[in-house]
């Protein structure tokens, strides 16, 4: 079974609206805090102090924001296509949170595993794309049109080195369902795939290029997200928030959701992939950790530090130009992962 | 190919240095000064809000004249001889008193806080302080009223003044008149006597405006 929800009171409507509600429950939280911690991060790598003011540390500050939004007025430029314009974050909102289908957060709780998980979440946040077009093509703004094509031009581009950068693990596990690829890794850390996966001593000559897979993932799914440095997509000071800049309160709000959702949904296929997903790194050591319930804690801590080093890398690092970002992709993500494919999939014939 | 690799190492290298130093910046201590409780110290010669300590005025109206933009306003009367002007009727520093201070205006949204009216003072009562948070909502709540006087007390020293001063022409009218006799000359000494003592205070201060 796919999750307890649904072996405890079997495949219906009502079940699956059980499975869904705690997701994006969690979902809200996370974006809520996320954006917290963005901020209380930020503030303390640039020595400030951050948000503090309302609630203890600051705590409450982006429930209030989001209040704030939910309460101000829908707005709709003159000349925009109204229609479309009012879609577009929906689209954007769905497509990022369609992603958390199959995303396994327990051995006992993943919203759908699909025997071709890994594809479909591919395929269902590159949609996300669509939604980007439609926003700046709608609002009838240069801006927005320009953000909107250089996100078609980057999340395009990216998706190629990200999915030649997951097939590695494909290749080792042999499947491409989430639940199965995390089961391969059973065992403790040494048997995550980042590590080369379960095997004899002999898989550590993969370690180097599982490592070089993971980074590359890792960077282009950060590419995906529009996030800095690859953040072309909104750059504040050239093409001020690019599709978000005729969007405010709610609406605005859904975009702002969508990118923290898809952060956390990235950094979660990331540690699925290459850091053993909900396994205990201590493997069969401690069983008591490898728990169901215990589970979700593993987890979730490590997408979450995978989110942290996001948030870290985007209050290092300046933005990239457009070229610069093609030459990163094309000239250098691209031929690596395929070399790195070629060894991998040579070792796993072997 | 040796350029491409190498390129490589130095991203990388340089993005591994930039986290490093960004991270350890998240343990270091904020610098933010959270202004409403925690406050600078201000410098020594800082310029705010003035403050004038009536129980030192004289009324010389020196630092109203040398106000560049008059938002100073002042109004003296002279005091009856005999009268103590505030409680003591003289100043810390041990200058009399001569002149009632009915009105002694600071006009904050017109003050450029120059602080040239603080050097000519020969009291030292007009200073600096260190407020400088004093933001109103109309216009008029940044005229600061300093002098003690309340408007009772003003009608009640002009009024003594004008019959001390009708006293004074009546005198004279009187030493007029008997212009022929001889004592007319001592009732004159014993007017100007009188009169010496507030004038002495008064003619000083003239003078100093003057200059």
């Amino acid at each position: 079974m796919d999750n307890f929800i649904t072996s405890l009171l079997g495949e219906n409507i009502l079940t699956f609206v059980l499975v869904t509600i705690p997701i994006i429950v969690f979902v809200a939280l996370f974006a809520l805090y996320a954006v917290l911690g963005e901020r209380k991060i930020s503030a303390w790598i640039q020595n400030r102090v951050g948000p503090n003011r309302v609630g203890k540390g600051g705590m409450f500050q982006t429930l209030i924001d989001g209040l704030k939004l939910i309460q101000k007025e829908f707005v709709s430029p003159l000349r925009a296509d109204k229609y479309i314009f009012n879609l577009a974050p929906i689209i954007v909102f769905t497509a990022s949170f369609m992603g958390f289908a199959v995303i396994p957060f327990s051995s006992i709780f993943i919203g759908a595993d699909l025997n071709l998980g890994l594809f479909y979440f591919f395929a269902i946040t590159s949609l996300g794309v669509i939604g980007l077009m439609i926003a700046g093509w709608s609002s009838n703004n240069k801006y927005s049109l320009y953000g909107a094509v250089r996100s078609i031009s980057q999340i395009v581009s990216y998706e190629i080195p990200t999915a030649l950068a997951a097939i590695p693990v494909v290749m080792l596990a042999g499947s491409l369902s989430m639940q199965t690829i995390i089961n391969e890794q059973a065992g403790g850390i040494l048997n995550w795939y980042i590590f080369g996966g379960p095997g004899t001593v002999s898989k550590f000559i993969l370690f180097p290029f599982m490592l070089t897979s993971a980074v590359i993932l890792f960077v282009s799914t950060l590419a995906e997200t529009n996030r800095t440095p690859f953040d072309i997509v909104e750059a504040d000071s050239e093409i001020v928030a690019g599709v978000h800049i005729e969007y405010s309160g709610m609406k605005f709000a859904m975009f702002f959701f969508a990118e923290y959702a898809q952060m956390f949904a990235v950094a979660a296929i990331v540690s699925t992939l290459f850091l053993g997903g909900w396994q205990s790194p201590f493997g069969d050591l401690i069983p008591a950790l490898n728990n169901p319930w215990v589970q979700f804690g593993w987890s979730i801590s490590k997408a979450l530090i995978l989110v942290f080093i996001q948030i870290w890398l985007r209050w290092t690092l300046p933005r990239l130009r457009v070229d610069q970002l093609m030459t990163v992709c094309w000239k250098y993500l691209i031929p690596i992962t395929l070399i790195n494919l070629f060894i991998v999939g040579l070792y796993a014939v072997l | 190919m040796k350029s491409y690799f190498k390129n490589i190492y130095q991203t990388l290298s340089s993005i591994m240095a930039g986290m490093k130093i960004t991270f350890s910046h998240i343990p270091q201590k904020s610098v933010t000064i959270q202004y409403p409780e925690q406050r600078l110290q201000l410098p020594e010669r800082e310029r705010n809000r003035i403050f004038v300590n009536m129980d030192d005025c004289i009324g010389c109206d020196q630092c109203a004249k040398a106000c560049p933009v008059s938002c100073i306003e002042i109004e003296t009367f002279k005091a009856v001889p005999g009268d103590i002007v505030g409680k003591t009727g003289v100043t810390s520093n041990g200058k009399k008193k001569a002149l009632f201070v009915p009105k002694f205006t600071i006009d904050f949204a017109k003050c450029c806080f120059c602080q040239l009216c603080v050097f000519p003072c020969p009291t030292d009562c007009i200073y600096m302080t260190d407020v400088f948070e004093y933001s109103v909502f109309k216009r008029d709540g940044l005229i600061y009223e300093f002098s003690d006087m309340t408007p009772e007390m003003t009608i009640e020293k002009k009024k003594k003044l004008a019959e001390y001063q009708a006293e004074q022409e009546r005198k004279k009218a009187e030493a007029q008149t008997s212009k022929a006799s001889t004592p007319k000359e001592e009732s004159q000494e014993k007017i100007v006597q009188i009169e010496l003592k507030p004038k002495t205070e008064e003619q000083k201060n003239e003078n100093k405006t003057e200059s």
